[in-house]
């Protein structure tokens, strides 16, 4: 009995139990959790993390690191607003945070992979430039939204499912088919394994690090839209933290810093996590204070979780 | 007889492997006790137990009777047992005298006396016959002097036991020397030490007595190594005759295939120029630093070459690029499988189909069913040991690993020319041979094959021909009715005026 529990728990799918476990336990315990509206509400939560995550986990699979993200989602979501107000055009304001997104991620890529420099140290610099040209555009104030069609994007439904939840489910799915069902993806992985060797087996290794970075800035870019579309803004103080809420969520989701090993369902699943557990505590009236507690035990239980499973040797 | 050290009734299991059941043996005082078993045998861990790295989970370790129960490596050492691993345990960033004080440097009131400890280690050093600065940063020896340091580092704390681990895979035939005579000394010392090796030449040079395990068990042991023979300890450790592992067939050779022509680069700095032949195994022998990896390297691309073409068929280029080579036919497995060979994390499937799934990949989407088709098919080409092909690449033996990534070439088409870099490095006897039979089956079939190896035995065994490589050049060239050992390691030696490199 005690051995088929610890199977369970430490296996390869003990992340999915243990998160299964704690979803029947909040539904029954915690009033208004399955209400349509709770459930939306904790899901749109989720969105700006959720898609961040995907490319992050791509990011952390070659070894990599993006600090940057946060500010990237702020500055993007500013130069939404900013192209919308000043061309009259949405889909402008789109393309022109999209294109915004990847340049970021580009020149990330290009000082990391091609020129060779920390990921943690070039990272933590773009953050700081890009917060810092956020704040210098918009003279350190929000900037409100001149098209009121822009609210649209985060307001409008497909069978009563909100748009950003529509996007998140895509950006899940596509993901998941590129780590598991493209070159890129094995590639991803197999940079994560060994740099060396994959270079050496004739795997592209800097241009894919490259296009990851780039993809991580277009992950912001479109997170950005949705956000400040949501609160109807462009803030330059916008996602701060988001990095590591990101990274976090990736780190429950079973992703190695080492480099290597991802999937999507485990990403999935450490963002719901993170999720559900600010939702509940919001629910229970819990002081915000106590979330980021909570949010470190979460982590510091997943990362042990993830000690044991690799010592007890059961997960490989 | 009574033991001065002794191994009783060790057992460790991990998940589902015994790694090690009942194994008992004993030393004694000031003796050299030689361990040899094929990969996976279990002699890492036992040594990892001896280093109190890891636990056993039955038996007793004795020393000069009373029994040890070591919780760490610390506790260990504070008991007089040292162990020198394959994978150094020097601090690269702090000096030699730093590293071998570590946790004990000499002090006064609590200040580090730096030139005392300079001096003493220094003293230490010369007394071994170590040429090697004690006030050097580790970073900036060579391999093989870390090697020597960390032997030092168990000499120095007067160790009653050491353990020494392949000390020699990363050694010249002169480094290996000072080592050999270093643990003469520790013996006369009455040091216990043991000896785990591939080398069956250093067995007997240096053992007083053996023992042989397989499959986690004890195979054999031999008190003392008179009247044993060579023979019998490869049948003790595959538990079957192998009467010649190399096998050499003549077969006819096709014209000229690969024309290397001046090629040099940062990390070699003679251009090297040779030509090879279709069906042709051309072997490459030196010491460790003689430039051959490095020659391969720019052969292949890995490395970018400053000056120099390479010819294939007719076809001149300058490789700048390991995909390109790929594409030419050229590939190249490395002398460091754990560095640039294997992808750690990755299944057995992912490290073989690695490249060769551009060829039936579409649009950048992988087609599971050709990769699992494929993989399959080269694990049992292979004879690849693994419980299947979705197995950790990382769990898998050394020869096994080395099987996989030749299955990661084999699974090209078009392939024209192999490069094996060490190809049976850590290798055990058994795997060695099936692999020379797949290097001979391949030349058959008119691959052309450069194989690199320091193993003098192993070059004289499978190759056609063999360049020996002496300080970056291409000093001689020999073939299978002009092969001897003494002209080919005369050769291989450097003259005796400039021989600062080969320290």
């Amino acid at each position: 009995m005690t051995s088929t529990l610890k199977k369970l728990l430490l296996g390869e799918q003990g992340l999915l139990v243990i998160f299964a476990i704690a979803l029947v336990l909040v539904s029954v315990f915690v009033p208004n959790f399955l209400s349509t509206r709770n459930v939306i509400g904790l899901l749109q939560a989720v969105v700006t993390v959720g898609l961040v995550a995907c490319s992050m986990m791509l990011c952390l699979a070659t070894r990599d690191f993006d600090l940057s993200v946060g500010s990237t989602v702020a500055f993007t979501g500013m130069m939404a607003v900013m192209v919308t107000n000043a061309t009259g055009s949405i889909p402008l304001g789109i393309l022109g945070a999209i294109a915004a997104g990847a340049a970021v991620g580009m020149v990330n890529g290009i000082i990391i992979a091609k020129i060779g420099i920390n990921a943690l140290i070039t990272t933590l610099a773009t953050m700081q430039l890009v917060r810092g040209f956020g704040l210098i555009i918009s003279d350190g104030r929000a900037v409100g939204v001149k098209e009121p069609a822009f609210y649209n994007i985060a307001l409008s439904n497909v069978f009563g499912i909100p748009t950003p939840i529509i996007v998140l489910a895509v950006a899940f799915l596509v993901f998941g088919i590129v780590l598991n069902r493209t070159v890129f993806g094995r590639n991803t992985l197999a940079i994560g394994g060994n740099p060396d060797a994959a270079r050496l087996a004739g795997v592209k290794v800097v241009r894919t690090r490259v296009t990851i970075f780039a993809i991580q800035g277009v992950m912001a870019a479109i997170a950005g839209v949705l956000l400040a579309s949501r609160i109807t803004s462009g803030q330059p103080n916008a996602a701060t933290g988001l990095e590591l809420s990101a990274i976090s969520a990736c780190v429950l989701g079973g992703v190695s810093l080492a480099g290597g090993r991802a999937t999507m369902t485990g990403v999935m699943v450490g963002v719901m996590i993170l999720g559900i557990a600010e939702n509940v505590m919001n629910l229970l009236n819990i002081q915000a204070f106590y979330q980021y507690v909570v949010r470190g035990v979460i982590l510091l239980f997943a990362v042990l979780l993830d000690n044991l499973r690799t010592s007890s040797g059961i997960r490989r | 007889m009574s033991y001065f050290f002794e191994y009783r009734g060790i057992t460790k299991t991990y998940p589902g492997v015994k790694a090690l059941e009942d194994v008992s043996f004993g030393v004694r005082r000031g003796a050299v006790h030689g361990l040899m078993g094929e990969n996976g045998a279990g002699k890492s861990t036992l040594i990892r137990i001896l280093s109190g790295d890891q636990q056993a989970n039955a038996g007793a370790i004795l020393i000069d009777g009373a029994e040890q129960k070591f919780a760490s490596v610390r506790d260990a050492s504070d008991n007089g047992v040292m162990v020198v691993h394959q994978e150094l345990q020097l601090v690269p960033d702090l000096t030699v005298a730093e590293n071998l004080c570590l946790g004990r440097f000499p002090s006064r009131a609590g200040f580090v006396s730096r030139r005392r400890m300079i001096a003493d280690v220094q003293a230490v050093l010369d007394d071994y016959g170590i040429n090697v600065d004690a006030g050097a940063r580790v970073s900036a020896l060579p391999l093989g002097a870390r090697q020597m340091v960390e032997v030092a580092k168990a000499a120095m704390v007067k160790a009653r036991v050491i353990a020494l681990d392949e000390p020699t895979s990363s050694l010249s035939s002169r480094e290996s020397e000072v080592l050999f005579r270093m643990i003469a000394r520790l013996k006369a010392q009455g040091t216990v030490i043991l000896y785990v090796s591939h080398r069956m030449d250093e067995i007997f040079q240096l053992c007083d007595s053996m023992t042989v395990l397989r499959d986690g068990r004890l195979a054999a042991h031999h008190d003392s190594l008179e009247g044993v023979t060579r023979a019998q300890i490869v049948s003790e450790m595959v538990g079957r005759e192998i009467s010649d592992i190399w096998n050499w067939r003549a077969r006819p050779l096709g014209e000229e295939r690969l024309v290397v022509d001046g090629l040099a680069g940062a990390k070699l700095s003679i251009p090297g120029s040779f030509t090879a032949r279709k069906g042709e195994i051309l072997g490459f022998f030196g010491l460790i630093g003689a430039g051959r990896s490095e020659l391969m390297r720019l052969i292949y691309g890995a490395d970018p070459a400053r000056t120099g073409r390479v010819m294939l068929e007719g076809d001149s280029y300058t490789a700048t690029d390991p995909r390109q080579s790929i594409r030419r036919g050229i590939a190249y497995c490395s002398e460091d499988r754990k560095h640039d060979g294997i992808l750690n994390g990755r299944s057995v499937e992912e490290n073989i189909t690695i490249s060769a799934r551009r060829l039936w990949s579409k649009g950048g989407f992988l087609r599971p069913g050709r990769e699992a088709e494929v993989a399959e098919e080269q694990i049992r080409q292979l004879r690849v040991r693994t419980p299947s092909r979705f197995q950790d690449i990382a769990n898998l033996s050394g020869g096994n690993q080395q099987k996989v990534i030749l299955g990661r070439w084999l699974a090209e088409a078009g392939l024209r020319v192999l490069i094996v870099d060490e190809p049976t490095r850590g290798i055990d006897v058994g795997a060695k041979s099936e692999i020379y039979d797949l290097l001979y089956k391949l030349a058959e079939q008119g691959m052309t094959i450069l194989v690199v190896s320091s193993e003098l035995p192993e070059v004289m065994g499978i190759c056609d021909r063999v360049l020996v490589m002496c300080q970056h050049r291409i000093s001689a060239e020999f073939t299978r009715d002009t092969f001897s050992e003494q002209a080919l390691l005369a050769a291989a030696l450097p003259d005796g005026q400039n021989h600062s490199t080969a320290a």
